[in-house]
């Protein structure tokens, strides 16, 4: 790094690579939690139950009897299964236009859901990433797979 | 102006070597199904992998991926799908709910129809777990502002004392009074509409 300009820009680079921080706010509110269920926040993990609110970066997970279920300010649902890790990525929503963005990864696990407002307003806006695959949603109900890699799967699998 | 560009190279090798993951361990197999929605409708959802892409918009549609392979079609069924994510589908929150409750001219009193209806819109309302309620009166265009200003809040307020003799907690209902501002029926001013005078309690 003789250089500073070039160590400046490099240095510029590799922030405009770091994941965003995103502004914390309330994205939505469990309603349901069952068995199990965890919301990790900066390094906190903390036991989810009905009525806490969620925001983004928060990563919601779940134990072998754990299950989760979100209410989104634009009416989105998600819930999660057993053995789950979903992080809601980034959420925005503006109630008087109804635009907003929704973007979240399923780590492993099942999720269920059914789009809201926002994507009413604009397809696509919501958008589910998985390990291996982006999924755009158009509307209405789906959900959502990803077994653990082959070198986790216990024998019997 | 060589020196430069090798510094400038190693730069990038270090920056690509700071910002690079780990080794990619092998990722397990996948699936996606769309179901109809309540309305019957299917909106579809789009499953994108290395430029393959695949376009669910039927009841059932399926996409797997497995062993990072592209995403393959599949039509699955109702019972194979319930069960494979009963756990997950078992804890989706109820669907936000908008209901509608009427009262007589220039009073805070249900009409005899609405009250009839409560129980039905209660039992509703109870099948959510954790409700959060907002809920806004309206007034017909009889009187001034002022007048159905205080008109529409004590409809609110009315119906608020109502839910909370349900056991929802004061803190979960929020309440506004809307005046004769947002008609459902629109009319000229001072003429007495019965589907003006009204409640609406949307529940989440």
């Amino acid at each position: 790094m003789r250089n500073p300009a070039v160590f400046a820009i490099t240095s510029v680079l590799c922030l405009l690579m770091a994941p965003a921080t995103a502004m914390a706010g309330e994205a939505g509110q469990i309603k349901v939690a069952k068995g199990s269920a965890f919301v990790q926040r900066g390094g906190q993990q903390l036991s989810a139950s009905a009525g806490m609110k969620v925001q983004t970066a928060d990563v919601l997970v779940t134990g072998a009897d754990g299950s989760i279920g979100v209410t989104f300010l634009d009416n989105s649902l998600v819930s999660t299964g057993p053995n789950s890790v979903f992080a809601i990525d980034s959420y925005a929503f503006d109630s008087t236009t109804h635009r907003g963005t929704f973007d979240g990864s399923l780590k492993k696990g099942t999720l269920a859901a059914v789009s809201g407002k926002m994507v009413k307003q604009a397809p696509e806006s919501m958008r589910i990433r998985t390990p291996a695959s982006i999924l755009g949603v158009r509307g209405t109900e789906f959900v959502v797979r990803v077994d653990d890699p082959p070198s986790q799967r216990s024998p019997g699998k | 102006m060589k020196r430069l560009s090798n510094s400038f190279l190693i730069c990038i090798a270090l920056l690509l070597a700071a910002c690079a993951q780990a080794p990619k361990a092998p990722l397990g197999d996948e699936l996606v199904v769309v179901l109809p929605g309540h309305d019957g409708k299917v909106g579809g959802v789009i499953v994108r992998r290395d430029g393959a892409e695949q376009v669910l918009d039927q009841p059932y549609a399926a996409a797997r991926i497995v062993d990072e392979g592209k995403p393959q079609a599949a039509q699955l069924n109702a019972s194979t799908v319930n069960d494979a994510f009963a756990s997950a589908l078992a804890a989706l929150p109820g669907k936000p709910a908008t209901f509608l409750v009427y009262f007589l001219e220039g009073k805070d009193e249900l009409t005899a129809v609405s009250n009839a209806e409560l129980n039905n819109m209660f039992t509703e309302i109870k099948r959510r777990p954790e409700p959060d309620l907002m809920v806004i009166g309206h007034t017909d265009n009889v009187g001034s502002d002022a007048y159905n200003d205080k008109l529409s809040l004590a409809r609110a307020e009315r119906m608020k004392e109502l839910l909370m003799g349900l056991g929802i907690p004061d803190s979960r209902i929020q309440i506004a009074g809307r005046g004769k501002r947002e008609s459902l029926v629109p009319t000229q001013d001072n003429v007495s509409e019965p589907r003006n005078r009204r409640v609406e309690i949307s529940v989440r």
